[in-house]
């Protein structure tokens, strides 16, 4: 996909931050994991054949009628709930009237002044262990739209498309829409703050097994409403909204971007103006998108194809009871088990790694193993390919045991460090378990003292000026000994007896 | 046989076919017959069933040979409102944006039909969408009634009422967002029921108003529209607003006619102005003869029904103007490509569609009901219509502790000539003035012939109204007037109805007569 958006003037943060006060705001979807859709029995599996899952009332058939899926409506209370919501005793639907190619009846059932969830907060911790409380506007339920695919044209998007195809197999997907009240006094936090709030909404909602919640098949979308406020002024800014902020980074860059985007137009004496903004993830910009304006009318009116939703209170303290151990509490739990430091944690954290690492040590790996088999060569790759590490752990089939059977390669001896990142690499690569890629490759670690102790007199004797540095004390100068040691077994060696074996031939231990 | 099975009720049909004296093959070939013979006169259908009629009446006649316990109505065959989705069926809507829609699914009710083992005979003509009192809204060309031809059969179930009055069915399905199953009804001397909102499935009534619709019987007499009521009646898990909790007996109701002690109140305001003299005079008698059969008559006030039609036409264009927006050329249905333009988006597409496929009343409801709905006017608007539409449930609900049943006439007038209101739609609307109330508070009603005015001998009706879910009242109340009048006549009032002329046109294994 090219991105034909000319890059619009930006101020550096610092500077942007020095003048104005940002406003911001989060609108986060979430497709629940129900197992039939909102208003229908079509299953809501994601992936089939398109136009699959579809009824004559997802597909908004004449005649048809919704019938609300009360599953839904208990994740949607046990969303309210987690949030420290008001659940709502009685609310309604409402039709949000728009016509729009993929939504099958021309509206979208949704909520809208009598959301089932109001009125909450969420706490996020950032990297330094401050913590800033989010307020919770709403929680509403709604169904998704159907998908549009744009075919031909060079961009895959509607313009220059010479036709469209529409997959309905999601219309009709349960949706939870949380918006936050407008987040004030962030100050230079806010891109920080906007991805740590969606990243503990993501954690929470995962914890509450709710929904998949995988940013980068949709079923967890997030805008971003964004405005600044000169500082001292007490009116906020005119916002933007920007769409299609699909990954956590991406949050955090979307709301850096805009700031600056904002400050460099107002700082240069224009106005911002009112519009949906989409986010590129290839050149971190955003573009203008459609104009709004306060005459974006929905109609919206009570929907009258459905009863009103009147929880009881049984009901209501009966999900509260389900409700799982708070993301916080839970990882100061883990963190004391597992030993790690704030950083170390933090970076697990953030990384999206604590349910692997919980289910690593659960398998018996050591939680310093599991920590940092799964952050390194592994996180890397799976940031190149734009996913998060458990998603493309599971793409290339590699699980906890995996880490367990490595690290007992290493305990038991018979591979050093770097081996045993080798060993790892091809594991990666698909090449097998960590035994077998160890079998394959013919590594093990030396112990034959013999070859050692002939590489290491071979190595001092190819090298006399650097072996009579180490002999008048200069022991750091034994590591290019060492290197060389390991080269010449072909790195199947453990460096310390090698280092130890160089040491005692010059005199030094 | 040689009675014309034609002239039977649904009732004595049921027990010649129970007897084995008739087949179902023949009940249902002696209506086609009929239809093959009037209908280009009445013009009652717009798709007619021949082959999936008889393959369901052989299918009875099957079963019954091979001594099956069948539904008391199986075999009686049926006519069904063209609003109404009917697997394999064409289901226009009487509206040029649904012209060849068949739709995959049967209406909750239509299964019911089916299941009942009772043959569907097609679909008959209605105004577009049901927005009408006079089927000229019709996309296809209207029904005529079968009393004058000249003359309108009501609206919007002017084929169902018209299909029943000419013979052409006993039974029909009809539907009542305001009065499209009472206000044909009355003027075609025929009976027909709004049951209780909630208690027919709406589940594949394509949807007019949503919080008003509902399908109900059309037929000759009480007794026909409660043993019908009871087939279609009862709850649907597949629409939210269906009522879980039995019918009460109707048919019963019927049979035993019994209004001694029932209080009956006459709503002053649906008695006075505005209502022709014939049809006013037919209606005191008709409350005459329930005092005589030892009901009590008491008078009633519901101030708030004034307020009823600016109400109603409010509620009802903000609600179709949403449901009608998934007429938009994707899925199903007409597409237009709008002209001058080689390289169409898919809202131009759209707006060429709707444009070309909806007619002038539809769009001026959708204008309305949009317009009702804009921001800044919806509090104006459609909120104070909900207002109202309390105040007037408030009414029938005090009504209702001084008196059982409420009556009053059910059109102010007999049936209007073609044309006569067609370009006054102030006047269309006020045809619906005494029908519009039981719609707005959810309440069931029924017309049953109260005879002919003096001044242009044709049919008015009677309407009686109970509170929610007491149905049965308006069978009792119905049937005890029907016996009384009956009488009186000394036979039906349709047998005084003129002879159609029949026409003899041949009917085909399926004949579409959408233009």
């Amino acid at each position: 996909m090219t991105t034909q958006a000319t890059a619009e003037a930006t101020l550096p943060l610092e500077a942007a931050l020095a003048a104005y006060d940002p406003a911001l705001g989060l609108e986060v979807h979430v497709e629940l994991n129900t197992a039939t859709k909102m208003f229908c029995g079509c299953p809501t599996e994601f992936g089939a054949e398109p136009n699959t899952q579809v009824c004559p009332v997802c597909l908004g058939l004449p005649g048809a009628l919704p019938v609300v899926n009360v599953k839904a409506v208990e994740s949607a209370i046990r969303i309210g709930l987690v949030l420290n919501c008001q659940i709502a005793r009685w609310c309604r639907f409402a039709r949000k009237n728009y016509f729009y190619p993929d939504m099958p009846k021309n509206f979208q059932t949704s909520q809208y002044d009598e959301p089932i969830a109001f009125d909450g907060f969420l706490d996020v911790e950032l990297d330094d262990g401050a913590v800033y409380r989010v307020q919770i506007e709403r929680a509403h339920m709604e169904e998704d739209t159907g998908k549009s695919l744009h075919v031909g044209g060079s961009t895959g998007r509607i313009h220059g498309a010479t036709h469209s195809l529409v997959d309905y197999n999601r219309a009709g997907i349960p949706l939870i829409e949380i918006v936050t009240k407008p987040m004030l006094g962030t100050g230079e936090r806010a891109p920080e703050i906007a991805r740590a709030y969606v990243a503990t909404l993501r954690d929470l909602l995962k914890a509450l097994d709710v929904s998949d919640v995988r940013m980068e098949q949709g079923s967890m979308r997030c805008d971003v409403n964004l405005s600044l406020t000169p500082k001292g002024a007490d009116r906020l800014g005119t916002r933007t909204e920007t769409k299609n902020v699909n990954s956590l980074r991406s949050v955090e860059r979307a709301v850096r971007y805009e700031i600056g985007r904002q400050a460099a137009v107002l700082s240069s004496g224009g106005s911002v103006v009112q519009e949906t903004r989409h986010w590129h993830e290839d050149t971190g910009v955003t573009t203008s998108g459609r104009v709004k304006s306060d005459a974006d009318d929905y109609r919206y009116f009570p929907e009258p194809d459905l009863v009103p939703v009147a929880p009881t209170a049984e009901l209501v303290e009966a999900l509260r009871g389900t409700l799982p151990e708070p993301p916080v509490a839970r990882r100061r739990r883990l963190q004391t088990s597992w030993g790690f430091s704030d950083l170390e944690m933090r970076d697990v954290v953030n990384a999206g790694l604590v349910e692997l690492v919980e289910e690593t040590v659960r398998a018996g790996a050591s939680p310093a193993a599991a920590r940092k088999w799964w952050s390194g060569e592994i996180a890397r790759r799976a940031n190149a390919a734009g996913q998060d590490v458990p998603t493309y752990a599971a793409s290339l089939g590699v699980a906890p045991a995996h880490v367990v059977e490595l690290e007992a390669l290493v305990k038991r001896g018979r591979l050093n460090d770097s081996m045993a990142r080798q060993v790892w690499d091809a594991v990666l690569a698909a090449e097998g378990t960590p035994t077998a890629v160890a079998d394959a490759r013919g590594l093990e670690l030396v112990e034959d003292t013999g070859a050692l102790a002939s590489a290491v007199d071979a190595v001092i004797a190819a090298n006399p000026e650097v072996a009579a540095k180490v002999r008048d004390g200069k022991v750091a100068a034994a590591g290019a000994l060492i290197g060389q040691v390991m080269r010449e077994l072909r790195g199947q060696a453990d460096a310390a007896a090698a280092r130890a074996l160089i040491l005692e031939r010059l005199g030094q231990s | 046989m040689t009675t014309d099975l034609t002239r039977s009720t649904a009732a004595a049909l049921a027990d010649l076919l129970t007897q084995g004296s008739i087949s179902a093959r023949e009940v249902a070939q002696a209506h086609l017959d009929r239809t093959a013979e009037v209908d280009t006169a009445v013009h009652s259908y717009l798709h007619v069933d021949t082959e999936g009629a008889l393959s369901t009446a052989d299918d009875v006649d099957r079963r019954r040979a091979a001594g099956e316990s069948l539904h008391a109505l199986a075999g009686v065959p049926i006519a069904v409102k063209d609003v109404i989705a009917t697997r394999g069926l064409p289901t226009t809507c009487g509206s040029r944006i649904l012209r060849g829609w068949v739709p995959p699914y049967d209406a909750t009710l239509v299964t019911r039909l089916r299941t009942a083992g009772m043959p569907i005979l097609g679909k008959t003509n209605m105004d577009e969408f049901a927005m009408g009192s006079s089927t000229e809204h019709s996309a296809y060309g209207p029904s005529h009634n079968p009393w004058d031809l000249d003359r309108i059969p009501g609206g919007s179930g002017g084929g169902s009422s018209s299909a029943v009055a000419s013979f052409q069915a006993p039974l029909a399905i009809g539907t009542d967002t305001g009065g499209s199953i009472r206000q044909p009804a009355a003027v075609t001397g025929t009976v027909g029921t709004k049951p209780t909102y909630g208690g027919v499935s709406r589940y594949g009534l394509v949807a007019l108003a949503s919080s008003l619709d509902q399908a109900g019987p059309c037929t000759r007499t009480v007794l026909d529209a409660a043993l019908l009521h009871e087939v279609i009646g009862g709850h649907d898990p597949m629409d939210s607003t269906s009522i879980d909790a039995p019918v009460p007996p109707l048919v019963e109701a019927a049979r035993r006619a019994d209004v001694s002690g029932l209080r009956i109140g006459i709503v002053r305001e649906l008695t006075g102005e505005g209502f022709q003299a014939g049809v006013r005079t037919r209606f005191e008698q008709a409350v005459q003869h329930l005092v005589d059969a030892g009901a009590e008559v008491v008078e009633v006030s519901c101030p708030s029904f004034t307020y009823a039609l600016a109400a109603y036409y409010l509620i009802l264009p903000s609600e179709a103007s949403s449901n009608l927006a998934k007429f938009d050329a994707m899925r199903y249905g007409l597409r237009v490509a709008p002209s001058g333009i080689s390289d169409p988006s898919a809202e131009q597409v759209m707006a060429a569609t709707r444009d070309a496929g909806f007619g002038d009343e539809v769009k001026r409801r959708i204008i309305l009901g949009t317009y009702a709905l804009s921001s800044g006017y919806y509090d104006a608007y459609y909120g104070s219509a909900q207002k109202v539409r309390r105040l007037i449930a408030d009414d029938f609900t005090r009504a209702f502790e001084a008196a059982d049943v409420l009556v009053s006439p059910t059109a102010p007038t007999t049936a209007f000539r073609f044309g006569d209101k067609l370009d006054d739609p102030m006047a269309m609307y006020l045809n619906d003035i005494a029908t519009i109330p039981a719609n707005l508070a959810g309440i069931p009603g029924i017309s049953v012939p109260s005879g002919l005015a003096d001044e242009d001998g044709l049919p008015a009706g009677f309407q009686i109204l109970a509170p929610a879910m007491h149905d049965d009242r308006l069978y009792a109340v119905g049937a005890a007037l029907e016996a009384r009048l009956t009488a009186a006549w000394g036979g039906a009032m349709l047998d005084r109805a003129p002879a159609l002329a029949g026409t003899g046109a041949a009917v085909g294994p399926t004949r579409t007569k959408e233009a």
